[in-house]
């Protein structure tokens, strides 16, 4: 008779589910997605512990501490393996209401996520939305960082060229000074050769023999 | 038709010796990096594809032969001989003609300018390359609506924009961005076209929706536009002495890396697809003549003819250099660089193709295994076709009801886009599949850096040689600070091109400023040489030079052949110009069709201004030669004057 008794209130429940569509969830697993080869096959035990998983996420909402595994409906179980549980209050009779389950799994969605073995996309509750991760912005940027690197190296670079051409031009123009000089007197016909202009009239160094190198040029510098 | 044979002595150096290259192979790696540019990766493979794959080659060496070759010669003998720049060198030709030689220094002003500006948006890439997961691959979350959505519907949003783009193919409206079907969390404008897609046009861009809107300077990019150019700065700094120790590194890294993304490619799956499609050669092609304009253009632009650039780089050649050897051997690498970067860059957009196929399958199976709850896996893509066709036989309705996505292979391999949008859209997405992608990613804005990095190494010798020849500023100025104002006048000038709407101001320029002028002057040049100067003088200075006398080859193609291909090229250019209205693309989110870009026609002063750009640098050509004339008249009347009056 007992038993009878609870097949029938099995029947009421189940068709409690069906008729509360709008307190079910649709959940679907995509267990050889995730696992490949070493995916388990979904039976009734996997089915006991979802709904154990239901009911202890149920338990951390306050006013639900009672709720027993025996109140979580499990039906339509396909073999995509996807299913409509619903989670029931026996006191009142009726289905607890979708905000409280929707609240009670985003909570726990982890813990039941890795009772599986799986994820927020191969375990999927078809009308709660999984909340997204923050985005990990780091507090600079990366490509800054990456651009005043490149930045002081060219900087640098263009420092350390302009000094050595500087140093370059002091040093030519301490050396011989008379390719230079009659460049800047403007003068159109100049007679040079060996690159040192044959002009006697030079008033700049008068002595010198302009013909001859100059002592500075034989001696290697320091 | 005064001229002066052999350099000036004292005019050209202004009194220091001529500086020149350390050593052969500086010289070819610098005409070879000029030559080698952008337009070889992202160009040329576009090219290929649309017109019949390896059937293009045919055309494409034809015009080598005969347009490429001959002018690329033209330009290393008189640069050689004349030892001067461009300006230089037409003055010298004939000073009639001086006008060609500040005109290619006006054309290498302007495409400096932009040209940068491309490296620019390269380096603003690489700089964010350095990092996994890549910036372009998810959308950013829009942190003013409540961020909660599952990916799985994000998986089915970014199909729902493929899906979109089938609907626009077919003509169907989508809903508007602001529709119900917006799911809160991510970017609007991310959803609806792409990740990568968004990336280019919002973060690096900040495009705005018409071109008449020039929005604010966008400091980022800003930022990367005084770091390019100061790079370039550094390299150029005491010309072709600083240059020629950078360009080993700029010339031979392209090759380096596209040797690497060759062989990494090739062992990608999909790759033979991709290359097999692309060079399978379809002959009938050959019949329309618009094939045969594109290669002739096509070469002459890969070459780089017309800048003044090598006329630059020859100018500091010793004297006795056979520059004869030197055009062939630097043409056929160009080509043949051309052909390399296309196969490595097909191999891997090949790979990119069949990725995107299999994802298509893969959502159509999801949908299926959802819609009927078969099991899990239980539908491979070979599979698909099969159970598709069962489905179909028996449950059409709830079929039809999934909108499932047609996915073809030939589909995917037949996108194909040239330019901006091959390298920041398509490529990008598909480096973000390859195993390992920041590295990729680095490794392929660090090619293209080079690549554009050498060539602008060309166009500023090409504006500095021929100001430091004609002696624009004093004795004492050292050429430092010659160029540090080059490069400073050309940063200030290519702020213009962070602006948000510099995309579309750079598609102007692209497009308006630099073609038309370049067949122009390079026209000029060939009949300048040819006629002017005359080639039995232009053969017995390259006889003197490299001591053999050029060939029948050479004079038929100087004197008939390349004067007669420019002036076809020309006026078919021209003519399709004069036909196309004057429109661009916009990306408007507001559009109904969006994320298709939706065309639009350039206002008034805008298409005022590409006329500008069309002409303003030919004009020096008749300015010269009337200033020129002007001068002669004045001086025939002083002669004449002084002649009359008998004292």
């Amino acid at each position: 008779m007992r038993q009878n008794n609870s097949i029938t209130q099995e029947h009421t429940r189940r068709s409690k589910a069906k008729a509360d569509g709008e307190n079910a969830f649709k959940v679907r697993l995509s267990i050889r997605t995730a696992l490949g080869d070493n995916a388990y096959a979904w039976d009734t035990n996997e089915e006991y512990l979802f709904k154990a998983m239901v009911a202890f996420s149920m338990r951390k909402v306050p006013n639900r501490e009672t709720t027993e595994i025996s109140h979580v409906l499990v039906c339509n179980v396909t073999q995509r393996v996807s299913f409509w549980f619903v989670v029931t209050d026996p006191l009142k009779n009726h289905t607890l209401p979708a905000v409280e389950v929707q609240t009670a799994i985003r909570m726990n969605r982890n813990r039941i996520n890795s009772a599986f073995f799986l994820n927020d996309q191969t375990l999927e509750f078809l009308k709660i939305p999984s909340t997204l991760a923050p985005p990990t912005d780091p507090s600079v940027p990366i490509w800054i960082i990456i651009f005043g690197v490149i930045f002081c190296i060219v900087i640098v670079a263009v420092v350390l060229l302009i000094l050595s051409g500087i140093r370059q031009r002091r040093r030519m123009s301490k050396g011989p000074t008379e390719v230079d000089d009659p460049e800047d007197k403007c003068e159109n016909t100049i007679t040079i050769e060996n690159g040192i202009p044959c002009d006697p009239l030079d008033t700049k160094g008068g002595h010198v023999n302009d013909a001859f190198m100059t002592e500075d040029e034989r001696l290697t510098p320091l | 038709m005064a001229c002066a044979l052999g350099p000036d002595p004292r005019g050209a150096d202004g009194g220091h010796e001529r500086p020149s290259w350390d050593n052969r192979l500086q010289y070819l790696l610098s005409c070879i990096g000029f030559a080698v540019g952008l337009g070889n990766i992202w160009r040329f493979p576009y090219l290929c594809q649309t017109y019949g794959g390896g059937a293009f080659l045919i055309p494409y060496f034809v015009a080598l032969v005969l347009e490429g070759i001959p002018l690329f010669h033209i330009e290393l003998a008189i640069g050689q001989h004349l030892r001067t720049g461009s300006v230089g060198v037409w003055k010298a030709v004939s000073p009639y003609l001086g006008g060609v030689g500040l005109g290619c220094l006006t054309v290498s002003f302007l495409v400096s300018l932009y040209y940068n500006t491309v490296l620019t948006w390269v380096l603003w890439y690489f700089l964010n390359s350095f990092q996994n997961p890549l910036p372009w691959g998810s959308c950013p979350l829009d942190l003013n609506r409540t961020a909660s959505s599952p990916r799985t519907i994000m998986y089915e949003l970014h199909s729902r924009g493929e899906a979109c783009r089938a609907r626009i193919q077919a003509r169907a409206p989508w809903p508007a961005l602001d529709g119900p079907s917006r799911v809160p969390g991510f970017e609007a404008e991310c959803q609806a076209s792409s990740p990568v897609s968004y990336f280019w046009y919002r973060r690096t861009l900040n495009v705005t929706a018409d071109v008449s809107d020039s929005g604010s300077i966008q400091w980022r990019l800003l930022a990367c536009l005084a770091a390019s150019w100061a790079v370039v700065y550094v390299c150029v700094i005491r010309g072709i002495e600083s240059t020629g120790k950078a360009i080993y590194f700029t010339a031979l890294f392209p090759y380096l890396v596209l040797t690497i993304f060759l062989i990494r490619g090739l062992s990608l799956p999909g790759a033979v697809e991709g290359l097999t499609y692309l060079f399978t050669p379809d002959v009938r092609i050959l019949q329309s003549p618009r094939v045969w304009l594109d290669a002739a253009t096509q070469i002459f632009f890969s070459l780089s003819l017309a800048f003044g650039g090598h006329i630059a780089f020859a100018s500091y050649n010793p004297p006795r250099n056979n520059c004869e050897k030197d055009a062939v051997i630097i043409s056929l690498v160009n080509s043949l660089t051309s052909l390399y970067a296309s196969i490595a860059m097909f191999s891997v957009l090949g790979f990119k193709a069949a990725n995107d196929h299999g994802r298509c399958l893969d959502r159509n199976i999801l949908r299926l295994i959802n819609a009927f709850e078969l099991p899990d896996q239980s539908v491979d893509r070979d599979d698909y076709a099969a159970v598709l066709t069962h489905l179909n036989a028996t449950q059409p309705e709830r079929v039809a009801r999934l909108g499932l996505e047609t996915c073809r292979l030939e589909d995917f391999l037949d996108k194909s886009a040239s330019g901006t949008g091959l390298a920041f859209i398509i490529f990008t997405e598909a480096i973000l599949h390859m195993p390992g992608a920041p590295g990729w990613a680095v490794l392929f804005f660090g090619m293209l850096f080079t690549l554009g990095l050498s060539s602008m190494f060309g166009n500023m010798e090409s504006i500095i040689t021929p100001l430091l020849d004609m002696g624009v500023t004093h004795r004492f100025v050292p050429k430092e600070v010659l160029t540090g104002l080059a490069c400073l006048v050309c940063f200030l000038s290519a702020i213009c091109f962070t602006l948000q709407s510099g995309n579309y101001w750079l598609e102007i320029f692209d497009n308006y400023a630099a073609p038309l002028n370049l067949m122009v002057f390079a026209f000029f040049e060939v009949v300048g040489v040819a006629y002017v100067y005359g080639v039995q003088r232009f053969s017995d200075d390259i006889e003197s030079m490299t001591g053999r006398r050029p060939g029948l080859y050479w004079q038929v193609t100087w004197k008939v052949v390349s004067p007669l291909l420019l002036l076809t090229i020309f006026v078919a250019y021209v003519a399709t110009l004069a036909r196309t209205p004057l429109s661009y693309k916009a990306w408007d989110t507001q559009y109904v069709w969006f994320p298709s870009r939706q065309e639009k026609s350039y206002p008034g002063w805008v298409q005022a201004a590409c006329v500008l750009l069309c002409f303003l640098p030919i004009l020096w050509v008749p300015a010269v030669a009337l200033a020129q004339l002007l001068a002669a008249h004045r001086r025939k009347k002083d002669t004449g004057r002084d002649r009359c009056p008998k004292l």
